[in-house]
């Protein structure tokens, strides 16, 4: 802790987080506060507790849920598997590099493999069943969502599990613990703050997702971010725009709340002890 | 260190490597001087051949750049930098272009070929007099189907779109006008309706279709339709003509209630440098000869009465492309309804949206 030293060198990030973070966020409640006259008013919040938003901010929640939990379910074993493999390093970069790609690039070859004429339907057709309405489906929606966050949650956790001494586990086999119990009892507790962190980085963004819910959900699903989207962009009505924007930030920072307790003195990816 | 100071200068050198090459690129094609002329317009919507004759006709060399929507070719004029002579927007995008005093007016002595156009084109409510805008092409709002996927559906009406047969089949544009507008025209209402009464009724109309809705989306559907992977869909004609020419399966259809009839039209933005250039372009566009060759071309209806002539009377009698006049006093053209009303429409769209399940 050499803190006085340091105070100099920590201007310029003061500096970058007053200009990049507190600015934007003051201007969008400045924004959330205009009506499309740019008088001041507080008609957008009342609205966004009409029944509109709110089942929209519910369905957003939901579809967030469940990506996040199939996500975590893909994620834990995966990563789990891939400490034990000899090149371990060399199978992550393969999880991460399709997070290089862009995402709209992704998006669209899925509406390829899920069409009507897509390689899903040609094996459900090949092997005798009725040609299936894929695309535009929750299915669809929450696989591709979920195929989208899968690195962002594999990582921390990868990380958290790497980190998890074998010596404990050796030491709860000793002491009579079943495989179950150690992974209850030991490995799952150990890596907790992998998991909080996977599941902050996959269900906020998850929350404000658009574009896939037009391109793959056909706009059967709407999420927040749609809704902001159009606001800015079609009906230029930016106040509600922002207004939304800023529940989704307070919901951010709510659920940061939830995920990142009792986390004193631990690194950012695990390692309580 | 030495490997930082390195790698600084690596990305300094190939930044100004490439800041050379773009300023060279710049100074070949972009720069718009006497004999250069800058059209701006939407992707494939010219036959290249007329920029040829233009260009052999007057002398003037012609760049040609492309947009995709209306609100991106208005961002980026209104921004300057650029210096585009002509440009192609739809008939809101101009009142809101005069709004913002983007637009310069047209010279008519300049353009005799003027008289060529059809009247009931011209001197719509967007632009009185046709002082800054001329209409290049124009088309309709309706529903394209797959007669080979749908049989025995004619889409005479916009009712049939609640039939409860057509479960899961129907693709919607996402966007708020449009689907409102099917909402207004079945109920025999008008489509610029400001009656909050009206919207709520339409609205409410709209979600009992809400089974039927596949998918509410954008171009995407283009490809859909050729595939095969969609029964209907709401679209405008232009882009229903672009999937009719790539699978024979589909067909076009109006319904009779009345539906919404659009413009393209060229204007002169205030950015222009070469005035004389840009009028003599119009003209050029304007001669009966030109327009049928490109309409023929790009496939969209065209609003030159004397080009009409010269085309195959198959397609100029095709209802589909040309409704008759009975049809086309039930169309009509968006008016711009104000911020608010446009917000209205878009908040119960999106209660329409959140009706689909």
């Amino acid at each position: 802790m050499r803190r006085k030293g340091n105070l100099f060198s920590l201007i310029p990030y003061y500096i970058w987080i007053l200009l990049f973070v507190i600015a934007p966020i003051l201007l969008v409640v400045y924004y959330s506060l205009l009506d499309l006259n740019g008088h001041f008013t507080l008609n957008n919040y009342t609205n966004f507790f009409t029944s509109v938003y709110l089942k929209m901010t519910l369905s957003s929640f939901w579809y967030a849920f469940l990506i996040t939990l199939f996500s975590l379910f893909v994620s834990y074993p995966a990563a789990y598997l891939i400490t034990k493999l000899k090149h371990k390093q060399l199978w992550l970069i393969l999880i991460i590099i399709p997070s290089w790609i862009n995402l709209l690039l992704k998006t669209y070859a899925f509406i390829g493999i899920f069409g009507n004429k897509g390689p899903i339907n040609a094996f459900v057709q090949a092997i005798g069943l009725p040609n299936q309405q894929i695309l535009f489906t929750d299915f669809a929606f929450v696989f591709v969502a979920v195929y989208i966050f899968i690195p962002f949650m594999i990582l921390p956790i990868f990380n958290a599990l790497d980190k998890l001494n074998p010596a404990l586990i050796d030491a709860a086999r000793d002491l009579g613990a079943s495989k179950f119990t150690t992974l209850r009892r030991i490995i799952i507790p150990l890596t907790m703050n992998g998991i909080k962190s996977g599941v902050q980085a996959v269900f906020i963004p998850s929350l404000s997702l658009f574009m896939i819910t037009r391109l793959i959900a056909g706009n059967r699903v709407i999420t927040l971010g749609t809704a902001i989207e159009e606001q800015f962009l079609v009906t230029q009505n930016w106040g509600m725009g922002s207004t939304i924007a800023v529940f989704l930030i307070i919901f951010m920072f709510i659920i940061m709340l939830f995920t990142g307790e009792k986390r004193k003195g631990a690194s950012r990816h695990g390692k309580t002890q | 260190m030495k490997s930082l100071v390195r790698a600084t200068i690596g990305i300094l050198l190939v930044c100004g490597i490439l800041m050379y090459t773009a300023h060279a690129m710049d100074t070949t094609t972009g720069k718009s001087g006497k004999n250069i002329l800058t059209v701006y317009n939407w992707g494939e919507y010219i036959d290249p051949a007329l920029l040829k004759k233009f260009e052999k006709e007057t002398g003037i060399h012609v760049i040609y750049e492309t947009f995709d929507s209306n609100e991106a070719m208005m961002t980026k004029i209104e921004q300057g930098g650029t210096n585009y002579d002509i440009a192609v927007p739809s008939e809101y995008a101009i009142e809101q272009m005069k709004e913002r005093h983007l637009l310069k007016k047209i010279d008519h002595s300049k353009i005799p070929n003027f008289k060529n156009m059809d009247a009931d084109f011209l001197n719509l409510d967007f632009d009185k007099k046709n002082e800054y805008s001329i209409p290049y092409f124009w088309g309709t709002v309706g529903i394209v189907y797959n007669t080979k996927l749908l049989k025995g559906y004619d889409f005479n009406s916009w009712n049939d779109l609640w039939d409860p047969s057509l479960k899961g089949k129907i693709i919607l544009v996402d966007s708020a006008r449009e689907v409102m507008g099917v909402g207004l025209n079945s109920m025999g209402k008008s489509l610029n309706s400001t009656d909050s009464d009206e919207l709520n009724a339409a609205t409410q109309k709209l979600i009992k279709m809400a089974p039927n809705v596949k998918a509410v989306i954008g171009d995407e559907v283009t490809q859909l339709m050729i595939n095969g992977d969609a029964e209907a869909a709401l679209t405008w004609s232009g882009q229903a003509a672009d999937m009719m020419y790539e699978n024979e399966d589909l067909t076009y259809s109006v319904p009779e209630e009345g539906s919404n009839l659009w413009f393209d039209n060229m204007v002169i933005p205030k950015t222009a440098k070469n005035i004389d250039g840009a009028h003599q372009f119009i003209n050029f566009m304007l001669d009966p000869k030109v327009a049928a060759q490109n309409a023929d071309y790009v496939g969209y209806s065209t609003p030159n009465k004397a080009a009409l002539k010269l085309l195959d009377p198959e397609v100029v009698h095709d209802e589909r492309y040309y409704p008759s006049k009975e049809i086309r006093s039930k169309l009509h053209v968006y008016k711009n309804l104000g911020k608010e009303k446009i917000g209205e429409y878009n908040e119960l769209f999106l209660k329409f949206k959140m009706s689909i399940r």
